[in-house]
């Protein structure tokens, strides 16, 4: 190779490393940005309260969008979270309500059974050759439908275990007003992040998702692999079941649908590439912590719902268009 | 269309002035020099060859010509008069056509399709008139006597038929220029000669070819003169005929390059290591199918496998790694039978592949060099418990990139900025990571320059020495020759010889290429032969 070849190469690496921080940085400026709006526009927003108050709202999305970020990168999709979170909560109520189990059992039961849907639609989705958008969809559906069966179609109260909910609404250190669900959000978060960075799981989730067939040429059992990252993602499906449903003290069976897309929106928005091959979990809860941050600044400034949905979709344009333009320039 | 083909009276002026002039150009990029002072001249009824190693500067002179990029400065002539190329489209309009080297077409298309994109005939402005369409395809394709079918479906062709499309889709524009970047990179030998003669048929008093190319041997047979540049400065033009190949390789290079010769010692004292009996796939759309292949490689081997496009090699290596799936066959490593379902089977047994196709099987292009050179061997030798020893990838990896000379400024750069050669070296690191003892090379050199296949050359040698056993797939039969011990060579699906490198000449290769293999069993099963020996007996 020649003298201007390396300087080329060496320019060329040090502006994607330049441009790779960006991505992250600009994703987080819009976020506060958003943030400095609301604050300036409302008294009542920017306050300890409502703070926390914006992370307590984030922790389910920001649960299902963390697991979907793996399922992302491997290139795929699993609209399934969205109703696969009502299901998990309903069988979260059929362990510890119906079944009378001990809550850690009601709460590893659930977390499993998310996971063994995940493996059911990567079996479908690696070894059925189904694809990732037929496969979950398929699997939305009948979530769905064992949700309504599973609970004949009405809520199941945890009126008998307060201990359940505190899971989420209580308080770790006593006096200090912060609460589970933000904690078991930031650790799940940081176990998510190493996984995805430090260990194989999240390097060949890296590796199918950049080029499945280079991968599988490497010696990689991508089949396996692909099975075992969307049976891991679902743990995050059943994890978010219990947060949700202790949240609100009861299993509601109908209250998944539309969760899987905004869930979606937050990692997209935290620029992970719906191609595949390149994702955060920073990202992810930033895109979370952005959709979150809307719908209550939007909330308390009094517009209505439907505005805020109008707004949440233009938010997503500009996200993945800048994301597009980046990507140009490099 | 028709229009503008032979034009007589051009050549007073085509003597004198040359048809494409590029003057002084520069070129700068963000932190690089891509040209500085870039000089080419295109004499009308010529065709000009330009060389130089990748990264010279070649393909950003071509997206300045085609209007991909504005230069910086500097000045473009067409016919003597100032020529301003705004854009891609204004290159078309003036009568500058481009063929790129990764084709533009669309797979789901039919040829007519392809080659009228953009600008269908209509009926009432909105009705696609297909009609016409094939019919001004027919028309094109007579004319170029190219042997293509109109209603053929692009992505069913071969890469060869595909470039033809190419190229009548280029020329239906009646271009006074015509650009080729490496046309014959995926053709073999009787492909390129039916190509040139299309060149040759194009080339008129009036228009001229850029013919891009790294293979001296075609330079030579098609060009007039040649164009040298070199780190995005112009070198030399010189006449083809005047001028030896080491001597245009040395411009290109700046040194002068080791002779070649083919092996002297074959190898045949070696143990068999793999043994490949009666290999057979199903019939699959778009893949040739293994009717029996059958053949040995012993260590410290480099096996060569030549043939035509469609010969089955590629089909061979797929279904050996268990990439793609057999129906009957043997594999036995040192003389036992082994089962292969899946390329993990194959690498666990020490057998790895590199694709022709780097960068679709490859690499993980936009992964860094750490993650591609250790992606085989993560599992195995740089992780605990799930987690990756990030210290040990990156010791060996900085390893490999001092081992294979790997230009890259770091084990962090990502991949996809690395240039064709160092990519290759990356490839080959993660195979050498992971202790592959027997290594499968598909077309190691496609579109690499010619400096950076000497070391991939003296890489493949240098394993070798080590006793590590190479099966080498090439359709470039000087390389071919050179590096090989033993050629097998291929046609329709079955081995019809084995050559030694005694024995295995340009001639010899090109003969069992060529041979049909279907009227040979058909003489076995009369007599009673398994058809299996007879391509045997006839290799040795």
């Amino acid at each position: 190779m020649t003298a201007v070849k390396t300087r080329e190469t060496v320019a060329g690496g040090f502006l994607t490393v330049a441009k790779g921080r960006l991505q992250q940085l600009l994703a987080f400026a819009s976020l506060i940005v958003i943030y400095v709006f609301f604050s300036v526009a409302s008294p009542y927003f920017f306050t300890y309260g409502n703070f926390t108050a914006i992370l307590f709202s984030t922790v389910v999305i920001g649960t299902l969008a963390i697991g979907t970020t793996f399922v992302i990168i491997t290139g795929g999709i699993d609209l399934s979270i969205g109703t696969g979170m009502a299901l998990c909560a309903v069988m979260s109520g059929v362990f510890i309500v119906k079944l009378d189990l001990p809550i850690a059992v009601g709460i590893v039961g659930t977390i499993l059974f998310g996971g063994l849907m995940g493996l059911v639609n990567g079996i479908n989705i690696a070894v059925l050759r189904i694809p990732p958008f037929i496969a979950t969809l398929a699997m939305m559906l009948v979530a769905e439908g064992l949700a309504l069966v599973l609970s004949n179609s009405a809520p199941i109260y945890f009126s008998d275990d307060p201990a359940y909910t505190k899971i989420s609404t209580g308080n770790l250190i006593a006096g200090v007003k912060f609460p589970n669900a933000v904690v078991v959000l930031i650790v799940v978060a940081i176990i998510a992040g190493v996984l995805l960075t430090k260990t194989l799981l999240g390097r060949y989730t890296y590796s199918i998702g950049s080029n499945e067939e280079a991968t599988a040429l490497s010696g990689i059992d991508v089949r396996k692999w692909k099975i075992g990252i969307y049976a891991f993602a679902g743990l995050f499906i059943g994890l978010a079941g219990i947060m949700i449903s202790a949240r609100l003290g009861s299993a509601q069976p109908a209250t998944g649908m539309g969760y899987e897309l905004q869930a979606i929106a937050a990692v997209v928005i935290g620029g992970t590439s719906l191609s595949g091959g390149k994702g955060s979990i920073v990202g992810t809860l930033i895109g979370a912590l952005i959709i979150s941050t809307l719908n209550n600044g939007l909330q308390i400034m009094s517009i209505p719902q439907e505005w805020q949905n109008v707004i949440l979709g233009c938010v997503i344009l500009v996200a993945v268009y800048t994301d597009i333009l980046r990507k140009k320039e490099a | 269309m028709g229009a503008g083909m032979p034009d007589v009276d051009a050549e007073p002026r085509a003597a004198t002035v040359p048809l494409l002039e590029v003057e002084e150009v520069n070129k700068t990029f963000p932190g690089v020099r891509a040209l500085s002072d870039m000089r080419l001249e295109l004499r009308a009824g010529e065709v000009l060859a330009l060389v130089g190693e990748n990264g010279a500067g070649k393909s950003t002179l071509m997206k300045l010509l085609s209007g991909i990029y504005t230069a910086d400065s500097g000045f473009f002539r067409f016919n003597g008069e100032p020529l301003a190329i705004t854009g891609p489209k204004r290159a078309t309009e003036l009568g500058i056509s481009i063929i790129h080297q990764e084709f533009n077409l669309v797979p789901h298309l039919t040829v007519a399709q392809n080659i009228f994109i953009g600008r269908e005939p209509r009926r009432l402005r909105v009705l696609l008139d297909e009609r016409r369409l094939v019919a001004d395809a027919h028309a094109l394709i007579d004319r170029l006597h190219l042997p293509l079918d109109p209603n053929a479906v692009v992505g069913a062709l071969t890469v060869a038929s595909q470039q033809m499309v190419e190229i009548a889709k280029a020329l239906s524009y009646d271009p006074k220029v015509l650009i080729m970047d490496e046309p014959t990179a995926a053709l073999n030998d009787i492909e390129v000669e039916t190509l040139h003669e299309l060149i040759r048929r194009f080339v008129r008093p009036d228009t001229g070819v850029i013919y891009i190319s790294h293979r001296m041997e075609e330079i030579r047979r098609i060009a007039g003169r040649v164009t040298v540049i070199r780190d995005g400065e112009y070198v030399d033009t010189v006449d083809v005929g005047a001028t030896s190949t080491g001597e245009i390789i040395s411009m290109m290079v700046g040194r002068t390059l080791a002779d070649s010769t083919g092996p002297q010692d074959v190898r045949g004292d070696r143990d068999t290591v793999l043994e490949v009996v009666g290999l057979r796939t199903k019939p699959a759309r778009d893949t040739t199918q293994l009717k029996d292949v059958s053949f040995d490689l012993r260590a410290g081997e480099i096996l060569g496998f030549a043939g035509l496009m469609g010969a089955g090699r590629t089909e061979t290596a797929r279904a050996i790694v268990g990439a793609d799936p057999t129906d009957g066959g043997t594999i036995l490593l040192h003389g036992r039978p082994i089962r292969i379902g899946h390329p993990a089977d194959a690498v666990r047994h020490g057998i790895g592949y590199l694709s022709e196709d780097r960068k679709r099987y490859g690499l993980l292009l936009d992964s860094d060099v750490k993650a591609n050179v250790t992606l085989g061997a993560l599992r195995d030798k740089f992780s605990a418990l799930g987690f990756i020893n990030d210290r040990g990838a990156r010791l060996k990896a900085d390893e490999c990139v001092g081992a294979l000379k790997i230009k890259t400024p770091s084990v962090d750069q990502t991949a996809k900025f690395l240039s064709g050669g160092n990519q290759q070296k990356v490839v080959i690191a993660k195979w050498l990571v992971r202790d592959c003892d027997i290594l499968i090379f598909d077309e190691p050199t496609r579109g690499i320059d010619v400096g950076a296949k000497e070391e991939i050359y003296g890489l493949l040698n240098e394993l070798a020495e080590q006793g590590k056993s190479i099966i080498m797939i090439s359709s470039e039969l000087p390389e071919v020759l050179r590096m090989s011990h033993r050629v097998v060579v291929m046609s329709e699906g079955r081995v019809t010889g084995i050559l030694t490198a005694a024995e295995a000449t340009q001639e010899s290769i090109m003969h069992y290429a060529t041979l049909r293999p279907d009227e040979n069993v058909e003489d076995a099963m009369e007599l009673g032969l398994d058809p299996a020996e007879t391509g045997a007996e006839e290799a040795q």
